[in-house]
């Protein structure tokens, strides 16, 4: 990648950001795939106001299943009013937009405080969780994949694919409870729930359980990459070279398949914050998802906007991670 | 290792080859490879002439298998050597060209590492030392500027200067024996030339045998002395390449000279289409029982 590519004109706002230096392309890279976030976070938030307007219940008629008195209508006119409930949906929309520009993601109905400092606690809770989940399916799911599609038809091959076929269709919730079950009450080995920030006993089983489902993807996307590379003629070329079998896998087929699973391993840390909603209920973990499921049933709808949006940001980042992580990998990806 | 310099580098014997026992997809091919000799396998697609080369190779894919004969190299049968001594051969005594070279580097490797690997596993250098050795095989093959060409990759270079590639990487251990399997047909017109001039030279050089894979007459006309002719995996016909221009003996060969096109042919204008093999008898009638014709009228010795 040549630094300041020629004859590509450089836009006013990176010499804004940049000054005279020419800023490399991969920064122009990240500079406009930030950029280019932003519509998407505006139609996420659109969507999020209109499904609440749309969907019966408030922040108010919840206070009330909880057993609150707010049947009063003049209580409930002066809640609507201090929340700025009982302004247009337009207006709120752009009151909304209005505080995001300025990194203001509003006051949570039920805590009275910002929603930033709601969420603040539960973002690297919910960052380790998704991470560790990947990197145990990672390190268990590409061997796997690896190791059936080198014996293709063994019983290796079809006992590794067994496993992950039911890794896919196992429900979440019911393998976690498994894993407590067996290595929490029976074994005594880990803790069964909770969570401790100076604890690495407590991030194992729900790791596990979050990550069950993409080992499993992996292990398959894996073995079909390799599957499908051992069949390439640069393949064929390098046998004709004399390259052994080992030496064939570590040095041709690996960095190959490697560009092939990237494309699922990036959709799958992305998408794992918003799916361990389920895991962090049962694991009592207090990740992001556990304070979306609270704050929908509570109606409060400033931090689900907030929590969403994070879930959103969270895999927009990783995405644009994985197509710079595509371009380090791969001579023939440039990223532009 | 003795062999004489008369002695054949490559002696295919009755080679068989099929899917199971069952199905026979080579019936028994036989021909013979002098040393610094090029020799030409022509024929029509899915005639059998590139799975001889991969068989030589021991490169046939499942459920691809030898069935029967013998591959002599140097004196040395290799289809009872077990993979491990097969593979030393591969690369280092033997080389393989092949036809795609838009996909036959790895597209992730540059191709002076790619180059330097063949040192690396049969020369047992260190990569810095084979790296250098790299750039040398690379302006053997006169690519300009093999320096900074060692360090692109595949993506980066042309088709014809990608199969220059693949010439360097087979030839950069020497081997006694190179098989090209239409190595010039994905390549412009302009630039097969220059290609196969190139495989010519440097076996000549080198006193490389060359087991030259085409379909095309041309090719094979300009860089063979003895040709065989393959139709449905029996080697029909083995000639001097003068001889089988001039005086086609089997009515398949007649066939396949006639549907050359030639540009300003009468017949071709006439017609306004290629020839087809109208001369040969039909697939039933050109079945296993046939006996195939051989003429080894230049290399006597080649008949068992």
């Amino acid at each position: 990648m040549k630094a300041g590519g020629t004859g590509v004109p450089v836009a006013p706002a990176f010499n804004l950001v940049f000054g005279e230096r020419q800023p490399s392309r991969m920064m122009r890279f990240i500079l406009r795939r930030t950029l280019q976030m932003i519509p998407t976070l505006l139609v996420v938030v659109l969507i999020i106001f209109v499904i609440f307007s749309v969907v019966p219940g408030s922040f108010i008629s919840s206070l009330m299943s909880e057993g609150r008195n707010a049947t009063n209508a003049d209580v409930m006119a002066h809640l609507n009013q201090q929340f700025g409930l009982d302004k247009p949906l337009l207006v709120r929309l752009w009151d909304y937009l209005w505080g995001l520009a300025h990194f203001d993601l509003g006051i949570s109905y039920r805590t009275r405080e910002p929603v930033w400092n709601v969420i603040e606690p539960r973002l690297w809770p919910s960052i380790k969780l998704a991470l560790a989940a990947m990197f145990f399916a990672a390190l268990v799911g590409i061997p796997l994949g690896f190791v059936a599609a080198l014996k293709p038809g063994s019983v290796i091959d079809t006992g590794t694919m067994m496993v992950a076929i039911s890794g896919l269709s196992l429900p979440e919730f019911w393998f976690g409870l498994l894993l407590m079950y067996v290595f929490a009450l029976q074994l005594g080995w880990l803790p069964s729930f909770g969570y401790n920030a100076d604890s690495f006993q407590h991030l194992i089983l729900p790791a596990i359980a979050l990550g069950v489902s993409p080992m499993a993807l992996l292990a398959r996307t894996t073995r079909a990459g390799v599957l499908d590379v051992m069949n390439a003629d640069f393949v064929r070329t390098a046998r004709a070279k004399g390259v052994s079998e080992p030496r064939l896998v570590r040095s041709h087929v690996a960095r190959n398949v490697l560009v092939l699973v990237l494309t699922t391993l990036g959709l799958q840390v992305g998408s794992l914050m918003g799916q361990a909603i389920v895991i962090e209920k049962l694991f009592s973990w207090p990740g992001i998802g556990s304070l979306l499921v609270d704050s929908v049933a509570a109606r409060d709808i400033p931090v689900v906007q907030g929590a969403v949006i994070v879930i959103v940001l969270w895999f927009l980042v990783i995405n644009m991670l994985v197509d710079v992580a595509y371009a380090a990998v791969d001579p023939r990806i440039k990223v532009t | 290792m003795t062999h004489k310099e008369s002695e054949p580098v490559l002696s295919v014997r009755d080679l068989r080859i099929g899917i199971g026992k069952q199905n026979a997809i080579l019936h028994g091919v036989s021909f013979d490879i002098l040393p610094g000799e090029t020799y030409g396998l022509v024929g029509e697609s899915g005639s059998g002439k590139s799975i001889t080369g991969l068989s030589v190779m021991g490169l046939l894919k499942r459920p691809l298998q030898v069935t029967g004969g013998s591959i002599l190299f140097r004196g040395q049968e290799l289809l009872t050597l077990n993979s491990r001594a097969r593979r030393r051969l591969r690369g280092d005594r033997m080389a393989m060209v092949f036809q795609e070279p838009m996909t036959a580097l790895n597209p992730l490797a540059t191709v002076g590492r790619q180059i330097a690997e063949m040192f690396v596993i049969h020369r047992g250098l260190r990569w810095s030392q084979a790296r250098t050795k790299a750039v040398e095989a690379l302006e053997n093959v006169r690519v300009p500027s093999p320096e900074e060409r060692a360090r692109s990759y595949p993506h980066q270079l042309s088709g014809g200067m990608r199969q220059r590639v693949m010439i360097a990487m087979a030839l950069a251990c020497r081997p006694d024996l190179l098989i090209a399997d239409e190595p010039t047909t994905a390549l412009d017109v302009t630039v097969q030339a220059g290609v196969l001039e190139l495989i010519a030279e440097l076996s000549q050089a080198e006193g490389t045998a060359v087991l030259l894979v085409s379909h095309d007459l041309g090719v094979i006309a300009n860089m063979c002395r003895r040709v065989g002719v393959m139709d449905q995996g029996r080697l029909v016909e083995e000639q001097d390449t003068r001889a089988l221009f001039e005086r086609p003996l089997h009515p398949y060969t007649r066939g396949l000279l006639a549907a050359r096109p030639r540009l300003g042919s009468r017949t071709l204008a006439q017609r306004g289409r290629l020839t087809e093999l109208d001369e040969v008898v039909s697939s039933d009638e050109r079945g296993r029982d046939q006996p195939t014709l051989v003429t080894p009228r230049v290399f006597s010795g080649a008949t068992p």
